[in-house]
């Protein structure tokens, strides 16, 4: 027994550290298996579509928590005895952060004009070019701010990360109240992590919007 | 047809098998659904000629723009460009474009690149040409329909009239053999037309290939080799820019009268 003290705080700060990294690990991932199925789900190709549909349907219509709960457990049914809590926690994030990403992603995407599309046809651009050099600059544009908004829900959801075993911040503020039981100082300390670490995304996420509103479209 | 009279003197380095008539439809048919949208369009356009079509709303002139292009699918007729078969199934749609030059109405110019770079993409991209000699073509382009100053502006800093002139300078930075304008001054104010049918009437001098799309009469009568009156999707009437004084038709008749702003 105790009170909160410095090591606690420093427990904390390093799952702090594993929330980041969970969180950065979801996004990178999810972001490539996202842009990959959006380009899927808008492409001239039925089937391809048809699949990109049928993905983001199912992430969707899943629940963070279940998905995880099927990775962690669906793996050890295949054979595997454990899998690493990380690993777990990484490609359940991954997952669901791309069922999301991909459907920001594809809405920005048409909605860049289709005479857009047309006059880089017209210029004779390959539909690569058109795509690269055309659409996607400004689709990103359009895609800044929600993507960092949603980013600021996948921080926020790692915390379901603690059912498969992973101790980010969440999780280490429970283990913590387990030993000392100081729940209010203990869960005000991580909220406040939390709340260091998506405030500055959602000033960016912010002024990102700003300034890509008052420049060009 | 054979009223107009060949306003230029051969391009260099157009000789290829492209001999006159450098666009030509043929029974051109297109519908879209149930509508019959062109039945049965044939024309031609030699090089060097200004064609003008002119009809009433939802006659087809658009559409008939857009064939020539390949920007719509027709079932029947066949449309030469310079060269290339357009209704053919193995059509190479690239090729086609590097020909063929379009503006409409709405200047669909990029709006994440400055006026420079949005004339400088399609050279470097297409005929990967150095960026620096891009550049220089495009200075050059945005001389000749007098923006030399707005290089480094972007579209939305700049006034309609000024925006649709970058997009017939980016057209006219890939050297089309033939430039296709659809209605590029329906939505200016009267000033900022002239602006733009200025720059059109340097082109039909410097003995471009064009055929446009427009309702200002005044200019069709000015730049017009050859006159096109389109009147539910078929060509009605078509001759020299004198024909409207003297509509062999009712419908030409009552188009005039009524068009004539
Ligand atoms: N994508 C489309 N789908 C269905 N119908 C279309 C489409 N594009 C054009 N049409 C129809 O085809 C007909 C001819 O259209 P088109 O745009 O060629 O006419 P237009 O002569 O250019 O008229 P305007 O002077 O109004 O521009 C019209 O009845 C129009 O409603
Ligand atoms: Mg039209």
């Amino acid at each position: 027994m105790g009170t909160f003290s410095s090591t606690h705080f420093l427990f904390l700060a390093v799952a702090a550290l594993w929330t980041v990294a969970l969180t950065a690990i979801a996004f990178i991932g999810g972001g490539l298996a996202g842009f990959a199925v959006a380009l899927a789900r808008i492409s001239g190709n039925r089937i391809l579509r048809g699949i990109a549909i049928v993905y983001i349907q199912i992430i969707q219509g899943t629940p963070l928590l279940i998905l995880l709960f099927l990775i962690y457990f669906g793996v050890a049914v295949i054979g595997f005895k454990t899998v690493p809590a990380l690993l777990a926690a990484g490609v359940g994030l991954t997952v669901y952060s791309s069922g999301f990403l991909a459907e920001i992603w594809r809405g920005c995407i048409q909605a860049v004009p289709k005479t857009q599309w047309e006059a880089a046809e017209c210029l004779a651009l390959t539909r690569w070019q058109r795509m690269t050099r055309v659409i996607l600059p400004q689709a990103l544009r359009m895609a800044t701010a929600p993507t960092v908004g949603f980013l600021v829900q996948i921080v926020k959801n790692t915390s379901l990360a603690s059912v498969v075993g992973f101790v980010e911040l969440a999780q280490a503020g429970k283990l913590i109240n387990n030993s000392i039981f100081e729940p209010f100082t203990i869960f005000i300390v991580v909220a406040g992590f939390y709340f260091a670490i998506c405030y500055p995304l959602s000033l960016w996420s912010r002024s990102l919007e700003r300034k890509l509103n008052v420049s060009h479209r | 047809m054979s009223a107009t009279a060949n306003l230029a003197p051969m391009a260099p380095g157009t000789d290829e098998a492209t001999v006159t008539p450098l666009v030509r439809l043929a029974n051109v048919q297109k519908s879209f659904g149930a509508v019959k949208v062109l039945d049965g369009v044939s024309f031609e356009v030699e090089r060097g000629e200004v064609a003008v079509i002119i009809g009433q709303s939802g006659s087809g002139k658009s559409t008939a723009l857009r064939c020539i292009d390949a920007l719509e699918k027709f079932e029947q007729g066949t449309i030469h460009v310079c060269g290339h078969a357009v209704h053919d199934k193995d059509l190479d749609r690239r090729a086609l474009r590097r020909d063929v030059g379009i503006v409409f109405q709405s200047y669909n110019l990029f709006p994440h690149l400055t006026v420079e770079q949005n004339i400088m993409l399609a050279p470097t991209c297409v005929k990967s040409m150095r960026k620096a000699e891009a550049r220089e073509l495009a200075r050059t382009a945005l001389a000749r329909v007098g923006l030399a100053d707005k290089a480094t502006q972007y579209p939305e800093q700049l006034s309609g009239g000024q925006q649709q002139r970058v997009a017939i300078a980016r057209s006219l930075a890939m050297m089309p053999k033939v430039m296709l304008f659809d209605e590029v001054t329906s939505a200016l104010d009267p000033q900022l037309t002239a602006e733009v049918l200025k720059v059109m009437e340097g082109l039909a001098r410097d003995g471009m290939t064009m055929i446009l799309v427009t309702h200002e009469m005044g200019f069709a009568r000015k730049v017009a080799s050859k006159i096109i009156y389109m009147y539910r999707g078929k060509v009605w009437e078509s001759g020299p820019a004198s024909m409207l004084d003297q509509p062999q038709t009712k419908e030409l008749s009552m188009f005039v009268g009524t068009g004539l702003k």
